[in-house]
């Protein structure tokens, strides 16, 4: 059943050396406050599964703690390209790094699969794809009843997910809303769940019937973190701080320069320094 | 190009694209050059088009450019937002989209694309972010048009990947995988419009911009070009075209550099 907890301990409850761990978020509701907590706490060997890893990836493959990443766009979205997961994967920096790459559609399918309790996930995709001459978990089975040919890509089984989301309510259950990405697919498909939010409330009982809500006894902690998805945002909370995004590009440029980055504004930091980031984000009343 | 015509390549590039786009098209939406194209189509000429973007915001209408596909500004306009696996599966998978535009940073005649490395892929020389919802959105779109400037780095005789998939080695490749769309049916360049040869799919410049030369499409081509023997020139920007563009352009920067005030969640 869901506890209300610090994140510090929130983390350190539900992960552990060598998980393999989704911190999702499709560019909106990027859950940075617990990848920043994990941080602080120096997990290692992890596997990272993310659709797009961003800049929180960025950060852990930089910081070492990596040891496979399984991702469909290793981008700085509408930025460029993701600088130290380029160094670790073109040099070894920190360390080398195994890459399990697959299309948004594969990584889709895959997180639905592992909601859905389901091994594999069967979709029309990788056709002519170099993708799938290079991933060897993406094979293809045949329909039995048309017999055309499918891909099929093993399901996403997270031992921990971490979302952000906007609120919970007294009980526990989660909002989600704006862009779901994928939020409610990695929460059902990982064994143990984790949510950062915005804010409680007394409960959803005046809210729309059919909007995304995850009951509480599908999550396993739940921790109040206001500005918990900066530089990303929370729909109808605060915006997305594009010029943090352009900067982390210069940022993350320079191994000195992320280091330093990194410790003045994550290792000395804590989750309660998050809601001042997004003051000036907030929308004008 | 000679004289001063009052409008940049890439201004042309962008306008001729949007004219591509018709008012009842579907559209799933590259980030990028693709996303300027689309938004002064719906800004000009086509304000019923329907442009959907990966993060699953279909019929959005920003005002200002996103800088990633899953800006806020994109669900807060769009008719529905739907969860990414719905977005896979049934918009894009269901074949409910006329039109997949995309924009390239390796690009071979033949229409496919590299976004995912340069060098070998276990020993990259440069890691590319990835194809992300490419490799799907080139075989399950209906049409695909392709937007990018030349450069003889970008456009290969070679590609180092197959990120996603255009006419493979031309003809009726995309056939003989089962892949039943047509595939890249349009380049769309600073210099040029392109189309693929009927017979050999290989892409053919079939206008070029006012002003551009033959050579200039050549010298900024990795590939030996082949032109249409009856090559048009590219009508030059209207004033509307341009002030348009120019406006979308000038409320991004604001919006982008403004570090969230212009425009909030």
């Amino acid at each position: 059943m869901v506890k209300f907890l610090p994140l510090k301990q929130a983390v350190a409850e539900n992960l552990n050396d060598g998980d393999s761990v989704a911190f999702e978020g499709f560019t909106h509701l990027i859950p940075t406050a617990a990848a920043h907590e994990a941080i602080r706490q120096g997990f290692r060997d992890l596997t990272l599964i993310r659709m797009t890893p961003d800049l929180i990836y960025d950060q852990m493959i930089g910081m070492g703690m990596a040891k496979k990443i399984i991702f469909s766009y290793v981008g700085n979205p509408g930025v460029g390209l993701l600088r130290r997961a380029r160094d670790s994967i073109e040099n070894g920096f920190p360390r080398a790094i195994e890459v399990e790459e697959h299309s948004h559609a594969g990584m889709a399918n895959a997180y639905e699969a592992g909601a859905a309790g389901l091994p594999c996930a069967v979709f029309r995709g990788y056709r002519g794809a170099g993708l799938a001459t290079v991933n060897p978990n993406i094979k293809s089975v045949t329909c039995p009843f048309t017999g055309e040919v499918l891909a099929a890509v093993p399901s996403i089984r997270p031992d921990v997910t971490f979302i952000h989301a906007q609120k919970a309510d007294r009980k526990g259950n989660v909002l989600v809303e704006g862009i779901i990405g994928i939020q409610k697919e990695a929460v059902l498909a990982a064994r143990r769940a984790v949510v950062t939010v915005e804010e409680v409330v007394d409960n959803f009982d005046d809210l729309h019937p059919n909007l995304t809500v995850l009951p509480r006894w599908t999550i396993a902690a739940i921790s109040v973190v206001p500005g918990g998805s900066h530089p990303s945002y929370a729909h109808g909370y605060y915006a997305r701080d594009n010029a943090a995004y352009l900067e982390w590009d210069e940022i993350a440029a320079d191994r000195d320069k992320f280091q330093a980055w990194m410790q003045a504004n994550v290792i000395e930091k804590s989750a309660d320094d998050f809601a001042g980031r997004v003051e000036h984000l907030r929308k004008a009343a | 190009m000679s004289g001063n015509p009052g409008f940049t390549p890439n201004e042309m590039m962008t306008i001729a694209a949007s004219r591509a786009l018709r008012n009842d098209d579907v559209c799933f939406v590259g980030i990028g050059a693709p996303s300027a194209a689309c938004n002064v189509a719906r800004l000009t000429h086509a304000p019923d088009i329907t442009l959907i973007y990966e993060s699953g915001t279909i019929g959005t209408a920003p005002d200002v450019l996103p800088l990633s596909i899953g800006d806020g500004e994109l669900c807060e306009t769009a008719v529905t937002t739907v969860a990414v696996p719905e977005m896979f599966r049934y918009w894009l998978q269901g074949g409910r989209i006329s039109i997949g535009f995309l924009g390239a940073a390796q690009l071979d005649k033949f229409g496919n694309i590299n976004t995912t490395v340069i060098g070998d892929y276990f020993h990259p020389k440069t890691r590319l972010p990835g194809g992300g919802g490419a490799p799907e959105i080139a075989t399950s779109s209906k049409e695909i048009y392709i937007t990018m400037a030349q450069t003889k780095r970008g456009m290969v005789e070679k590609i180092d990947f197959f990120t996603s998939f255009g006419h493979g080695e031309g003809g009726d490749h995309r056939k003989r995988l089962g892949i039943d769309t047509a595939g890249p049916t349009l380049l769309i360049t600073d210099l040029a419009i392109w189309k693929p040869d009927p017979m050999t799919k290989e892409f053919t410049v079939v206008s070029l911009h006012p002003g551009v030369t033959r050579q200039q499409v050549q010298e900024s081509c990795g590939w030996v070009v082949k032109f249409a023997e009856a090559l048009d020139e590219t009508p030059a920007p209207s004033e509307l075209e341009l002030k348009t563009l120019r406006d979308l352009q000038a409320r991004t920067k604001a919006a982008h550099e403004g570090n969230g005030k212009a425009k909030a969640a």
